[in-house]
């Protein structure tokens, strides 16, 4: 009784602080819109005269006509013609083209095989841009083309640097790993480091709130803004980028919560080894780097180094990355998902175990 | 253990890496009494304040605060005991209310309890007209206030002040010394530091530190008396000049101008001392206007204190 009375004299005190600072608010509300905006239109806009080569080794009418249907969207413009795969693959690594289309001597012959692709579409998957643009073509002029010579199908897409081709509804997800990653970590790894560089700290280790409850009172305010935060990108990335909310709605905030709470155990160890708020958001951006890049959400895990992926598990945002995407994307149960459950579960004990042992209620 | 006493520690030492913060460190404060830490800055206050409230590790040495052993039982003491930091510690972007109210609730005090203790301390801390006010806009001696209003909301037995009244105005610190006064009627036990010697003067008894050492201790008026110096006032008419002809006497152990006086720390075992300083300046030429002894202030119980220690370090 008496420490949840202590408790709740942090949690609104905390509540009421971050009511009054406008940087913090701010960045609750404005890094999960930019962080959107920037990866969102990136997925969406609308792209044209991409810079295109062609190897058309049949040669045939058809051929062309296929070409030619190809290109009246004008999302692809012809720069060169070359003879081989080999060469579209050295324009693409130059730079100098984004997108090649090869179609293969025995183009015909393919076309009445359905089971086989007919022409291939190389993609420069380093763009995202790019990436965007061209799936969503090889999907509208398979569709337009008439039936006799063009079916779904048609092309064997294939994506470079970046194989694992992102969709709008796998990234907005994944964001919200990013944004989650970026604004829980920050604000609970600055919490006591703040309190110590503003002196507030002598005055509170010297009352009778224990450790442990400190930490909790730290920890749960930002779960309620973590969750506003949630919302704050499924509804936008809804009305701005018509990215559907695939997946029980209750499933995507049960995971979120589980990742919401170990991120903000692991800001609150960083809090309570580094020795300034500077140091403090070094720290956070040495745990957001590595969850970027190694966690799923940039390229492909299995394709990863062994090392790199040892790293990657150790990172919540690779767990999470995974329940996202099972829960939006093949509409996974919470069961089915227990065991990357059960490893946030567990680093959230450890993090918060550290953290309380770590913590003294005393300035040496 | 002394029951009568608040506060006791032996051989209490501190160091910071090569910093001999404090010394063997001796102390026996008694229940119901002011008790002053009077030192220069650096002279360890604050690092034996924190080390009697648990919040730093002694290096060595025994500590008993209200009966618990310290810093063992550190925890059992945060009820009993308040603290004003020497840095402003309250939130100063939260307002003088929400600032008690929040100390209320960390100190669990009962809602209806603590709603009548926060408006008691909002009227004898003066704090009526600026508990909508954020504590950070708050000037010196309000500030003060309010740190004295915290600290003692949960009425601890014992208070450590720690040099509350370095930025606030000599009426503020007037009024705050009667509030201490006050608090004291009521059997709180007081330790205060300060480098103030007119505060120093209103306490119980106090210790003199320097340099993380203990060099003098007792009530004001006992250490006047026992001092081990004699004091002479001279009135000269080159005062300036004759200043430096005393100190390079070996028996003269400091001189301080004061307007058109000197004021002459000599040492105790030296006999007539009047009468050879008046020998002296008046051999050097100097016209003596007046040469005679005065009863030493605290201020000279301080200087020959603290020239002791240095004597003794040089030796
Ligand atoms: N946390 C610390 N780390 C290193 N040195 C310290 C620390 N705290 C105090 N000191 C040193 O200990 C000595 C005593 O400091 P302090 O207790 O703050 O003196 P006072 O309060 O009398 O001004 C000083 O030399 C100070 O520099
Ligand atoms: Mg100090």
């Amino acid at each position: 009784m008496k420490a949840l009375q202590r408790i709740g004299a942090v949690v609104a005190k905390e509540l009421r602080q971050l009511m009054r600072d406008r940087l913090t608010f701010g960045m609750i509300v404005g890094i999960p819109i930019m962080q959107l905006l920037l990866f969102g239109y990136a997925i969406n806009m609308d792209v044209r005269n991409l810079a295109t080569g062609v190897a058309d080794l049949s040669g045939t009418a058809a051929s062309r006509q296929f070409l030619m249907d190809g290109f009246h969207t004008q999302v692809l413009e012809i720069r060169y013609q070359v003879k081989s795969i080999k060469a579209l693959e050295q324009l693409m690594r130059e730079g100098k083209i984004s997108v090649g289309v090869y179609i293969p001597p025995d183009f015909e012959r393919r076309l009445q095989q359905p089971d086989r692709a007919a022409a291939q579409l190389l993609i420069d998957g380093s763009d995202t841009v790019v990436q965007g643009a061209v799936a969503q073509l090889a999907r509208i002029s398979t569709g337009s083309i008439s039936p006799p010579l063009y079916r779904p199908g048609t092309f064997e897409t294939r994506t470079y640097y970046n194989p694992e081709r992102r969709s709008p509804v796998n990234t907005v997800p994944g964001l919200i790993g990013v944004i989650l990653t970026m604004t829980m970590i920050l604000f609970t790894a600055v919490a006591i480091v703040r309190e110590r560089e503003r002196g507030n700290l002598e005055l509170l280790i010297n009352t009778p709130i224990r450790t442990s409850e400190l930490m909790l009172a730290k920890i749960l305010p930002y779960i309620f803004i973590g969750l506003i935060q949630v919302t704050l990108i499924l509804v936008v990335g809804d009305l701005l980028f018509r990215v559907p909310i695939r997946g029980a709605l209750l499933n995507i905030y049960t995971v979120a919560l589980v990742f919401i709470v170990a991120n903000l155990a692991l800001g609150l160890m960083i809090s309570t080894v580094a020795q300034s708020q500077f140091q403090a958001m070094q720290l956070t951006f040495f745990i957001l780097l590595p969850s970027i890049l190694l966690s799923g959400f940039m390229f492909p895990f299995d394709g990863m180094p062994l090392p790199a992926q040892w790293i990657a598990e150790v990172l919540p945002m690779t767990h999470f990355m995974r329940l996202i995407r099972g829960v939006v994307l093949r509409g996974a149960s919470l069961p089915e998902l227990a065991g990357e459950l059960a490893i946030l579960g567990v680093f959230i004990l450890f993090a918060l175990s550290f953290a309380i042992k770590r913590f003294q209620k005393r300035l040496d | 253990m002394n029951a009568e006493l608040a506060i006791e520690a032996s051989g209490l030492n501190k160091m910071f890496g090569p910093v001999h913060a404090v010394a063997n460190l001796d102390l026996a404060v008694p229940r119901s009494r002011i008790y002053g830490f009077l030192g220069p800055n650096g002279s360890g206050k604050s690092t034996t304040i924190r080390m009697l409230c648990g919040l730093l590790t002694p290096s060595s040495g025994q500590i008993s605060v209200l009966g618990h052993s310290i810093p063992r039982d550190a925890e059992a003491l945060r009820m009993k005991v308040g603290y004003m930091t020497q840095k402003f510690s309250l939130y100063e972007d939260l307002s003088v209310h929400e600032n008690l109210r929040f100390i209320a609730s960390v100190y669990t005090l009962e809602r209806r309890a603590a709603k009548a203790q926060i408006a008691e301390s909002i009227e004898r801390y003066r704090l009526g007209a600026l508990v909508r006010q954020r504590a950070g806009t708050l000037s010196g001696g309000q500030k003060q206030r309010l740190a004295l209003a915290a600290a003692t909301l949960h009425e601890p037995q014992l208070l450590f002040l720690d040099e509350p009244t370095s930025a606030v105005d000599p009426e503020n610190r007037r009024a705050f010394w009667e509030s201490l006064f006050d608090l004291v009627n009521e059997g709180t036990t007081i330790l205060v530091s300060t480098h103030y010697m007119d505060e120093a003067e209103r306490c119980h008894a106090l210790a003199i530190l320097d340099r993380g050492k203990l060099v003098a201790e007792g009530s004001p008026a006992d250490l006047s008396r026992d001092i081990d110096a004699q004091v002479i006032l001279v009135r000269v008419n080159q005062p300036r000049r004759a200043g430096k002809v005393l100190h390079a006497q070996k028996w003269v152990r400091s001189v301080a101008q004061i307007g058109n006086e000197l004021r002459v720390l000599i040492d105790k075992g030296h006999a007539e001392a009047a009468q050879s300083t008046r020998d002296l300046l008046g051999g050097a030429g100097f016209a003596i206007d007046n040469c005679q002894p005065a009863l030493a202030n605290l201020e000279d119980v301080f200087v020959a204190a603290t020239l002791q220690g240095k004597e003794m370090r040089a030796a």
